[in-house]
């Protein structure tokens, strides 16, 4: 079929992409977190579970990590309560709109991500529009402190910034679906609310599992959002492992909660592509 | 399941039942009343003033040619679509205006249209449980309903483990457990092999005899038509052109294009002068008005003659046999004539090879027909 020259010539640059790319940080990702640092500020490399250790004894590690746990479970609940409608709304009854509509959807994914949490920043802020609106129109004395640096900012902007996300695979489901099948299901005499119920939402699931998946995951490792709008109560793992890495200078306990994030996500891939199977019957 | 027709006669005392079998034409009227619906998507015309009814327990067959409209009139009476005017009634009710789950009508798909997601016996449920039955009575009539179509042993299944014959009964199964009055099938069967469609057109025809249920079948197969129809409807350019039986569509063809969509017909254009018809090479007497007239003569009314004893009154030709084409117990021939006439002639397959034959045909064979239905 094809050449031996061929053959390599497409599948090695993949491959050497993987290697240098993917497979030897994480391979040295995971040395470092059986490494440890000195006294003298130096990596020591003689082989130890310190650092899992640590993270097991010192409360702040798992704490954070179940707080940025919550933070990605609120995000992924209101992405899909969100995105759900639109996609409905978009693929059984915008009729010519369809495009228009899903273009304004897509359009905010074109804005760069700093410039959106910046936007939430102005609009959030003690002197932003929304306090400023609120006073304005007499309803609050003082600016709402709970708005900005809060878990509240952090989930919302999180929520403006993935819900196009999970609209996505949810949309794309709901495309799949043979309009016959809801024609069938309204002559065999079920009204709307039951043909969703009862064939809409079932066969929609594959899409819903992968759309929360990607608002779950890409929550769960964000750090800028925390960093712009979350203070000190809005802090989430990423942070930390940046701090780790940065100011902090210790890569062996950065590399230690970097794998423990990486194993919570793979394992998470795992369960919702089995998920996703069990849910698709094409 | 008793068919609804033999429960109601089971409520009626025996009076009542004389006076049904008097006046049932008169009391009870068709089943389906379409009176001039029309449809029209945008500029695009795709029904125009369809009128037609279908009686308690018949089976109607919409035929026609792709784009002929047939399965819009369908979707119309299942109410996927809403025509651009007229009415469709079901007895007293008037159905158009219904949403599709109101009306007591269910269709079995094109491509069967069954829930991937639900196994066998869930699809067949379906109905039963949107319309909340208690559990009991669903489980006997889903069992009772696989039966009947002899589905019960893949009660289990999902749709996309079984054959696409046996989808297509799990289909009529999911249709015909909800009892409806009027079943419409679009095209069911033209997703099987030539076999399979076959003996699916005889057990199809005799469970609607056994349900008793009214049934629209549309199809773009003539001779499927035949074979299972109480009527044809048939539809061109979205306009009934016939509405009769099979043996009165194919023997007494209304237009020229019916005679030609119904089996093989040979046209000819004629003159009427005094009771006399002229057409091409033929002369023969007729009781017809003096004008031009088309006619219809179906291959198998034209006959070998033999050279010795004409039959009295038949029309003779002779001509030279340019093509034969054996179907085994016959063979269709075409012949040339006088004139460059091209006749089709049906023979009995045993005729062996031929060169230049003597043909007739019976004056009475020759159906008039129209150019083309009339548009009002």
């Amino acid at each position: 079929m094809f050449s031996r020259a061929y053959k390599a010539a497409v599948t090695l640059p993949p491959l050497v992409w993987i290697t240098v790319f993917l497979l030897a940080p994480y391979l040295l990702l995971f040395c470092y977190s059986f490494w440890s640092v000195s006294s003298e500020q130096t990596i020591v490399h003689s082989w130890n579970l310190a650092n899992y250790n640590e993270l097991v004894r010192v409360d702040v590690y798992w704490k954070t990590l179940l707080r940025s746990m919550w933070i990605a479970a609120r995000v992924t609940m209101f992405s899909l309560l969100l995105g759900y409608p639109l996609a409905y709304f978009l693929s059984f009854y915008a009729g010519k709109k369809k495009n228009l509509f899903y273009q304004f959807v897509i359009i905010p994914l074109w804005v760069s991500y700093l410039v959106r949490a910046y936007a939430w920043k102005t609009i959030l802020g003690s002197d932003g529009v929304l306090n400023t609106l609120l006073q304005y129109a007499h309803l609050t004395k003082h600016p709402l402190e709970f708005l900005l640096y809060s878990p509240f900012a952090v989930v919302l902007t999180l929520t403006h910034i993935y819900t196009p996300f999970a609209f996505l695979p949810i949309y794309a489901a709901l495309e799949h679906i043979p309009r016959n099948l809801v024609e069938a299901s309204h002559d065999l005499g079920a009204t709307r609310g039951q043909t969703f119920w009862k064939v809409i939402l079932p066969l929609s699931i594959p899409g819903v599992v992968a759309g929360a998946t990607f608002a779950f995951v890409l929550s769960l490792g964000d750090f800028l959002a925390p960093l712009l709008l979350g203070g000190p109560s809005g802090i989430m793992i990423s942070n930390i492992v940046v701090s780790l890495f940065g100011a902090a200078y210790n890569w062996p306990l950065g590399a230690a909660v970097s794998l423990c994030m990486l194993l919570l996500v793979v394992s998470l891939l795992f369960f919702s592509e089995r998920l996703e199977k069990k849910w698709s019957f094409s | 399941m008793p068919a609804s027709g033999v429960r109601n006669i089971g409520m009626m005392t025996t009076s009542e039942i004389a006076m049904a079998s008097v006046s049932s034409s008169v009391v009870r009227g068709p089943l389906l009343r379409i009176q001039n619906v029309a449809k029209s998507f945008g500029k695009n015309i795709v029904l125009r003033n369809i009128s037609l009814d279908v009686a308690e327990g018949e089976f109607l067959t919409i035929l026609g040619e792709s784009g002929s409209g047939k399965t819009t009139l369908l979707r119309i009476i299942a109410g996927f679509e809403t025509a651009s005017g007229g009415e469709v009634w079901m007895g007293e009710e008037r159905l158009d205006q219904q949403p599709p789950y109101r009306r007591r009508v269910n269709t079995v798909f094109q491509s069967y249209a069954l829930f991937p997601h639900l196994t066998v016996e869930q699809n067949v449920a379906y109905g039963l449980r949107v319309a909340k039955r208690p559990e009991v009575e669903i489980a006997s009539r889903v069992k009772e309903a696989l039966d009947k179509v002899k589905m019960s042993a893949y009660a289990k299944s999902k749709p996309s483990k079984i054959s696409g014959g046996q989808q297509q009964r799990v289909a009529l199964a999911r249709a015909l457990v909800n009892r409806p009055r009027l079943l419409l099938l679009d095209e069911p069967l033209s997703a099987l092999d030539a076999n399979l469609r076959r003996q699916m057109q005889v057990e199809l025809k005799s469970l609607q005899r056994e349900v008793g249920i009214s049934f629209i079948f549309v199809t773009h197969d003539q001779e499927e038509a035949m074979v299972m129809s109480d009527r044809i409807a048939l539809l061109r350019s979205g306009e009934l052109e016939q509405v009769a039986t099979p043996r009165e569509i194919y023997g007494r063809p209304a237009t020229a294009y019916v005679a030609q969509f119904i089996g093989h017909t040979n046209l000819l254009k004629g003159q009427v002068q005094a009771g006399k018809v002229r057409s091409g090479p033929f002369t023969w007497s007729a009781a017809l008005p003096d004008g031009p007239a088309l006619f219809s003569l179906r291959p198998e009314s034209l006959h070998l003659a033999s050279q010795e004893n004409a039959a009295s009154g038949s029309v003779r030709i002779s001509g030279k046999v340019r093509h034969q084409a054996f179907h085994g117990a016959t063979e269709l021939i075409r012949v040339e004539c006088a004139d460059g006439l091209i006749l089709v002639v049906r023979i009995p397959g045993s005729a062996g090879a031929l060169d230049n034959v003597e043909l007739e045909f019976f004056p009475g064979d020759a159906v008039v027909v129209r150019e083309s239905a009339e548009r009002i």
